[in-house]
């Protein structure tokens, strides 16, 4: 079976636990590090390929650590149109994947960062990040 | 004494086509290199523009008679309600109305996916909208109900009226309680985990006048991608100096302009239909304000920098909405604006919720259309008060 690719969000009191660790030698699971971000306030995501026989399990657990899991199926794209380079998204996105250059105070976003939280998508007022599926 | 100029002057070098028309943020490194007096000998225009949330704005229109005639008693566009204690089949659209079924924060925190100012976007962008009325029936106006549909092009006036727009300057928002909060001025996360601010800064037209020494009423503006007036002052017009802990002026506080404009000369890209999430619907406006150089002493102010202009942080948990006065200390726009600041020893990412970028565009557009020829100035007819008229803003006390 293919490896999932999964998105984990942690907020700042779980951020620092060794849960790789843990879903390594308690379940045993293959783990692949895609792409790890935390941010000032210690808030961070983790997109992973896990893959084993204890799959469920390690899931359950990283829950009950109060992680939020959620699978990897969906692209966040952003309509440039849309857009008005305001800002609002760049102070809640953990990635920096939308983030403002300086001084030009262009709103830049690079996908290839983009962990997937759609946290842009709550928080843009006018409604320029969208989801792919 | 340096230069003195006129507005009839100003103009004439406009339609000659030698008029010298710079940006707000262009002005600034001009003075700096070469000093005021010699700027202000060259410079005619100062361009300013700001691109943010709006809240007091509308649209009033006249949607034309049907046959049999009806005076309109009720009004929904797209679903959202319209004013209608107008004329019979006139309606006021403001931009922070939303749907009678929309959930609002009852599942907080609420969308609030489309109000008003999506409507105004939507005739702004040529598409049809839903038009809904229902009345009471009269003689002169008997039917009672109709449904149907508009376009902007289809329907007689949408004039837009915003009462209160181009705030002079805005608070810094930041959150000290230790929940994610949800305010006009976005989503604000616990233990000042970010800061918001709301205005161009540098480019913002009434920081660049805090005198009002030439902003009036009737002064052309431009407003939503058209041509725009002011006609009055705005409400909660409360024109002042920000001072800091010494009592030195750093910069301005609270005036704001009521401001008309004809909806059809207007663009999509400068109206933008805007949420905010656990608060509600409005409109993000363009709006931009040419300042003519009529004196040095007006230079003076329309050459302020982002380092000069401060905003107080205010706290959105618990000192704004229970009217607690103070603030948590002063920032410039130029520490706003490079991304962090400092509130009590700990560093606060920054964001604005009004574009830089397209603030600058709209300098840019204003001045270009000065420089063609085809925007001449306009002497206001009146002023508008400034930090003199010692105007304050009054409280709402609770009686029995
Ligand atoms: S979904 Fe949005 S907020 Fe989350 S990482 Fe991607 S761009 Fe950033
Ligand atoms: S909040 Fe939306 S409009 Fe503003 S910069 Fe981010 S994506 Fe663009």
């Amino acid at each position: 079976m293919a490896p999932h690719k999964i998105v984990l969000r942690f907020d700042s009191t779980t951020s620092d636990q060794p849960i790789i660790y843990h879903l390594v030698k308690d379940y045993d699971l293959m783990v692949n590090i895609v792409k790890a971000q935390i941010n000032p306030h210690l808030e961070g995501t983790m997109v992973l390929d896990l893959d084993g026989e204890k799959y469920e399990e390690g899931i359950d657990y990283l829950r009950r650590q109060g992680i939020t899991v959620h699978p990897l199926n969906q692209e966040v794209v952003r309509n440039n149109d849309r857009c008005t380079s305001c800002g609002a998204c760049t102070c809640h996105c953990p990635a920096g994947a939308l983030y403002m250059e300086r001084p030009s105070m262009q709103v830049h976003f690079n996908g290839d960062k983009c962990v997937v939280c759609l946290q842009c998508l709550k928080v843009c007022p006018v409604r320029a990040m969208e989801v792919r599926i | 004494m340096g230069i003195e100029r006129t507005y009839a002057e100003i103009n004439a070098r406009i339609k000659s086509g030698k008029a010298v028309v710079l940006t707000a943020e262009e002005v600034i490194g001009k003075v700096r290199e070469q000093g005021l007096t010699k700027t202000a000998a060259e410079v005619d225009v100062v361009t300013t523009g700001t691109f943010g949330p709006m809240c007091s704005s509308g649209v009033f229109l006249n949607f034309g008679h049907s046959a049999p005639r009806m005076r309109m008693t009720r009004v929904w566009l797209n679903n959202v309600p319209a004013y209608t204690g107008v004329a019979a089949v006139d309606a006021y659209l403001g931009a922070t109305e939303i749907p009678e079924d929309d959930p609002a924060n009852s599942d907080f925190p609420g969308e609030f996916r489309y109000g008003g100012g999506h409507v105004i976007e939507d005739l702004v962008s040529g598409k049809r909208v839903k038009l809904k009325a229902l009345s009471y029936g009269t003689d002169c106006y008997p039917r009672k109900e109709i449904e149907t549909s508009i376009t902007l092009d289809e329907i007689n006036e949408a004039i837009l009226f915003n009462p209160r727009n181009g705030y002079q300057n805005y608070n810094c928002a930041v959150n000290t309680s230790d929940k994610t909060i949800y305010t006009y001025m976005g989503t604000l996360k616990p233990r000042l985990g970010n800061a918001h601010y709301s205005t161009s800064g540098q480019l913002s037209p009434l920081m660049k006048d805090p005198n009002f020494a030439t902003i009036g009423i009737g002064t052309r503006i431009f407003l939503g991608g058209g041509i725009g007036y002011v006609v009055w002052n705005g409400t909660q017009h409360f024109p002042g100096w920000l001072k800091d802990s010494e009592g030195n002026i750093v910069g301005s506080a609270g005036g704001t302009l009521a401001v008309l404009g004809d909806l059809k000369q207007m663009k999509p890209q400068w109206l933008r239909g805007t949420s905010f999430r656990g608060y509600g619907a409005t409109l993000t406006v363009g709006l931009g304000i040419p300042i003519p150089i009529l004196n040095e002493e007006i230079l003076r102010f329309a050459a302020l920098s982002d380092e000069e202009l401060h905003a107080p942080i205010v706290d959105y948990s618990n000192n704004y909405p229970n009217r607690v006065g103070g603030n948590l200390g002063l920032v410039s726009y130029a520490q706003l604006k490079s991304g962090k600041i400092t509130i009590d020893g700990k560093e606060v990412p920054t964001a604005p919720l009004s574009s830089y970028p397209k603030a600058r565009e709209i300098a840019h557009t204003l001045k270009d259309w000065i420089q063609k020829g085809d925007f001449l100035l306009t002497e206001p007819v009146q002023l508008l008060p400034g930090p003199d008229a010692g105007l304050t803003g009054k409280t709402l006390e609770i009686r029995s």
